[in-house]
Formats: structure tokens, C-alpha cells, sequence
């Protein structure tokens, strides 16, 4: 008898308690492992476009543009514009780092694996929202080093900067794996960040601050999502922003366990991935 | 009930009064009802369309039932999802796997969705690597293999989780002899070693030599639910191919045999399965024929096969 004879039990194995949890984890830890190989395997189309665009960004509009700006709220507008230039690359690259990573293993079938595993479906959707997560930290500190070579920063908020940028990142990874789900092609991947991300991105705040919209501009920026996130990263970063940090991070929070749940639910579902 | 004798009543697989309609409105299962038992070698056979793959995508989480269940050693494909998936091994119809990612890490990283440590994938990955013949392509990315290989990997990938029940649909398909050969082997010596095998393929003669028990599957209908010796011994008629010498073009009347000339040297007999081959050798020496070479002109299996499906008013037969 080799080592595949397997005891002829009256009922398969469960896995319960302890073991269930320690083999969740080692799950997680897989797709997360996976997905950040996937970014390194493929770092210049992951890493090295957000940095020479962002490059881009400080010295058109931080230099060239911002050399003929006033100082905005007490900053240089090269300073001002930096947290919202970060948050923005945070955003893109995560939301874009799960929708292409889903839809490809749709697209490949090889999502099979997953759908064909023991893998509870909120361990899929951790996974790769980690995966998402770590590429927009990633390429938020890649941008917010090559800031520095532009203008000089002093962190005001720490651990508020840190928990807006892992919240943001989250409800774009939340949101892209949501669109993933419903893609049917690759275009449908392209759609939201050409008709929704981008608008929502440069209309929240990253540029100018939205008090110097007159109404119902002002008021209409505050449905914007993405305004409380750039606002929470600006306060984490220089001490200041539109709106109380407190505000925005009740609108983060609802964001990403609505968001959650969504996901979850479609997950659950099949939608989009079971016939 | 003796403990052994109550482990052995718990069939690997127990598949009852499935449905399947998808949105478009196609009944793809109707009703199926099937038990495999812990140990079977176990051939899923049917027509292209017939319901094969919707069942095997239910047992394997990929397609949503309708209604029914199937319990796998006992656990419910409702109640207990995660259970079942454990115990599960599938080898799918089409190549499924990340076509940048390499031989070993698509097994290893497969044992992780499984909970199985890396420690632990990394040796099981290079020991079904090895004994499926592609560790020499293990570190290379798999759009860099051959149709072969890729369908080898497939079996390894469905061993990491060393499964009970080991579901293999069409492995073999484009796979030329000397490696199908191999995957026979290989696939027989896990079912000996305990793993209950269940088989869909074109390849009816395959079916034949390695499964003990078959379902008939078409029209999302199980046909025909028994054991392969048992369905064979249900043809009653067989059918030969006949390599002569001297035959002037003037077939032979023989009782019993209903002869039919295929060229000057080659002649077809169908006769009943009861019928005495010798009287037949005997008439054809006594014509001045001789008889230098035969062989069955159809594999029985697939004359049954497509006996059945025909009569359930399916003209497409595998």
C-alpha cells in the first residue's frame, strides 16, 4: 500500500475549529503570495507607468504650473497637490491591479481552481483584495518617493495617512473586483475607470481644494467618495483638509463593508463565475 | 452493523434526483440519480451534450444544481460545500490553468488553496511532477509546453490535495498513445492504491479495459446504470473483420452468419455472441477460403454504446 491508500471512512474528514482556520490562512497567504508575484512578475507594466506618470504630474502642474499658483493653505501648490497625487496612483493601481487579475484568471478559466477548492468565499476575496492593497501601497510610496525629489514633506498624521491609504486602496479593490465579477470582456474592465475612476479622481479634490467652489459645485463634490479619501491623506500628511477627518473615515468604513458585502454576495452567488 | 462494513456502505459518490436548467432554458440533467461506490473505477459515458460535464460541474462547485443533491462519502454538496471540495480531485475537459505561471507553482499554489502548507506542496508537487514525466518542464512557464504535458500537469494539479475521489473528464483528449498509456498507469495505480476514479472519455475502448461500473448518460438522462461486464454481456450480436485468401468473389451461405464482402481479400461476419466461431473458420475452409488474420470491427463497448443512445432517439453517438 502506497501512500495515496486513503482509510474507508463512514464520513469524510471535516475540517473544524483550529484546523479549519490555520487552512483558511494558508489559503489567504496563497492568493496573496500569488498576486504579488503576479505584480513583480510583471513590474514594468505595474510599477513603472504610475511613477513616470506621476513624475509627469509634479513637473507640469507641481513645477512649471504650480511655480505660478499662490501657496494653498499655507503650502507650496507643489506640496498641496502631492497627498492627492498619491492617493490618486493608490487608487488607479489598486482597482486596476484586481479588475486585470480577476478578469484574467476568468478569462484563462483558471479561476476554476479557485471556485473548485475548499476556499470559503471571503478568503478569495480577502486574497485578492491584499494583492490589490499591497500594489497601491506599493506604488503610493514609489510616487511619494519621487515627490521628494520635488518638494520637501513633514508627515503631520502618520497613522491617519497610513489608515486613509489602506482604506482608499480597499474600497477601489472592493469596487474593481465587483466590476471584474460582471466583465464579460476586456473592455468591460476599461469602462469604469474611463467614465467613473477618472472623472470621480480629478473632480475629488486632488488639484484644488474644494472650497473655493462656489455652490452647488461644493456640494456636489461631497457626494464624491474619493474627495474624503484625498482630504483624509491631505490632513494625514500636511494637517489640513475640506472636510472633518472623522467624516471621512465614517464614509470609508460604510464604503468598504457595503462594498464588502456586495462582493461577498455575488461571490457567493456564482455571478458571473457559475452557471 | 460492523464498523467496516458501515464505512463500506458510504458510497464516494451518491448523486440524487439532480437537476440542472440553465437560464437559457436548456434542461441539461433531468433528474439523475447515480451511486459510485468507495474504490470504483467508474465510466461516465454519454453523448457530446449529454449532461456529462454539467454533473461532473456540480460535483466540482463549478455549475449551480437546480435541484437535488450529491453527497460525497456522505457530505452534501449543500450543507457542506468546503467538505466535499476536500475530498475532490478534478481533471477538467479544457486546459485551465495560468498560462505564465510554471508547472510548480501552479501545484503548489493549488495545495494552498487547499489549506495544505508549502512545506508540505513543495515535496508532493515535485513527487506527481516527477511520476507524470514533466519535472524537466516544471520551472518553466506552461505556454511553453506540449497538449501532452499540459494535460499530465492536469493530473498532477488534481493529486496536490491527494483527493478521494479523483473525477477525470476526457483526460485523454488529443493525447497520442504512448503518453495516454502512461496516464493509464499511472491513473490505474491511484485507484489501486485506494482512490475512487470517475471517468468520462471518447475513447470507448479505454473506458472498457480500465472501468468496472458504467453510467450512460444523454438527454440529461442516466440510460443505463450497471457493471461493464454486465453491459457487455448484453450484446448479443458481434461483428468480425476477416483477412482471407481465395475467395473468388462468391460469398459463402452459412447459417447463422450474415456475411458480407468488403473487397477480394477482406470479408465482414456478423453472428450471434452464442455462435461457434470454429463452424465458421470450418465453412469457410470447406468454400476454399482461408482465413489469415481478424479482428472485432467495432469495440463492443462502443456498439453498445451507440445501441443505446440511438435508441433514446440520439443520432450523434461519441
Amino acid at each position: 500500500m502506497n501512500d495515496l491508500a486513503r482509510p474507508r471512512l463512514t464520513d469524510a474528514p471535516t475540517y473544524a475549529g483550529p484546523a479549519r482556520t490555520r487552512a483558511n490562512l494558508v489559503a489567504l497567504g496563497t492568493i496573496t503570495r500569488r498576486e504579488v508575484h503576479r505584480m513583480l512578475r510583471i513590474w514594468t507594466q505595474t510599477l513603472v507607468p504610475p511613477a513616470i506618470t506621476m513624475t509627469l504630474y509634479f513637473v507640469i502642474f507641481g513645477k512649471v504650473i504650480g511655480s505660478r499658483v499662490g501657496p494653498m493653505h499655507g503650502f507650496s501648490y507643489m506640496q498641496y497637490i502631492v497627498p492627492g497625487l498619491v492617493m490618486m496612483s493608490v487608487i488607479n493601481n489598486a482597482y486596476g491591479n484586481i479588475t486585470s487579475s480577476f478578469f484574467g484568471s476568468k478569462f484563462g478559466r483558471y479561476v476554476e481552481e479557485l471556485l473548485a477548492s475548499p476556499m470559503p468565499s471571503w478568503v478569495v476575496l480577502t486574497g485578492y483584495v491584499s494583492g490589490a492593497v499591497l500594489r497601491g501601497l506599493l506604488v503610493g510610496a514609489i510616487v511619494l518617493g519621487i515627490a521628494l525629489f520635488f518638494t520637501s514633506l513633514h508627515i503631520a498624521h502618520p497613522l491617519v495617512a497610513i489608515t486613509t491609504v489602506i482604506l482608499g486602496a480597499t474600497i477601489f479593490s472592493l469596487a474593481g473586483f465587483i466590476n471584474a465579477m460582471f466583465a464579460k470582456r476586456f473592455d468591460d474592465i476599461a469602462i469604469v475607470p474611463t467614465f467613473v475612476l477618472a472623472p470621480l479622481t480629478y473632480l475629488g479634490g486632488v488639484f484644488y481644494s474644494v472650497n473655493m467652489l462656489g455652490s452647488p459645485w461644493r456640494e456636489a463634490s461631497l457626494a464624491n467618495p474619493i474627495l474624503y479619501m484625498v482630504n483624509a491623506f491631505r490632513f494625514g500628511i500636511l494637517g489640513i483638509g475640506d472636510v472633518p477627518v472623522w467624516v471621512a473615515y465614517v464614509v470609508m468604513l460604510a464604503f468598504v463593508v457595503a462594498l464588502a458585502a456586495v462582493a461577498l454576495w455575488l461571490l457567493r452567488k456564482g455571478v458571473g463565475l457559475r452557471s | 452493523m460492523p464498523a467496516a462494513d458501515a464505512s463500506r456502505a458510504v458510497p464516494a459518490l451518491e448523486v440524487v434526483d439532480l437537476r440542472k436548467t440553465y437560464a437559457s432554458g436548456v434542461q441539461a440533467l433531468k433528474s439523475v440519480s447515480l451511486k459510485v461506490a468507495q474504490g470504483d473505477f467508474f465510466a461516465l459515458l454519454g453523448p457530446n451534450g449529454a449532461g456529462k460535464s454539467t454533473l461532473i460541474g456540480i460535483l466540482s462547485s463549478l455549475v449551480n444544481p437546480t435541484s437535488g443533491d450529491a453527497r460525497v462519502f456522505g457530505l452534501s454538496i449543500h450543507a457542506d460545500r468546503g467538505g466535499v471540495m476536500r475530498q475532490i480531485g478534478l481533471v477538467p475537459q479544457e486546459i485551465n490553468f495560468n498560462q505564465f505561471e510554471t508547472p510548480f507553482e501552479i501545484c503548489v499554489n493549488v495545495a494552498g488553496f487547499y489549506g495544505i502548507p508549502r512545506t508540505i506542496a513543495r515535496p508532493r508537487a515535485e513527487k506527481y511532477l516527477k511520476e507524470l514525466r514533466i519535472w524537466d518542464k516544471a520551472f518553466q512557464p506552461t505556454r511553453m509546453m506540449s497538449g501532452g504535458m499540459k494535460r499530465r500537469l492536469m493530473i498532477a494539479r488534481a493529486m496536490m490535495n491527494e483527493p478521494r475521489l479523483l473525477i477525470l473528464d476526457e483526460p485523454t483528449a488529443g493525447v497520442d498513445i504512448e503518453i495516454r498509456r502512461s496516464m493509464w498507469h499511472f491513473i490505474t495505480g491511484i485507484n489501486r492504491a485506494g482512490t475512487t476514479v470517475i471517468l468520462t472519455t471518447h475513447y470507448l475502448e479505454e473506458a472498457e479495459q480500465l472501468c468496472r461500473n458504467i453510467a450512460i448518460i444523454d438527454h440529461g438522462e442516466i440510460v443505463e446504470d450497471t457493471s461493464m461486464r454486465r453491459l457487455l454481456s448484453k450484446l448479443d450480436v458481434q461483428s468480425f473483420v476477416l483477412d482471407v485468401m481465395g475467395f473468388d468473389g462468391t460469398l459463402p451461405q452459412i447459417d447463422g452468419v450474415k456475411l458480407v464482402r468488403l473487397d477480394d481479400q477482406t470479408l465482414e461476419a456478423e453472428m450471434p455472441s452464442t455462435h461457434d466461431l470454429n463452424a465458421l473458420f470450418a465453412a469457410l475452409t470447406a468454400h476454399g477460403i482461408t482465413v489469415t488474420s481478424m479482428r472485432n470491427k467495432t469495440n463492443r463497448l462502443e456498439e453498445l454504446f451507440v445501441r443505446l443512445v440511438e435508441r433514446n432517439g440520439n443520432g450523434a453517438a461519441a
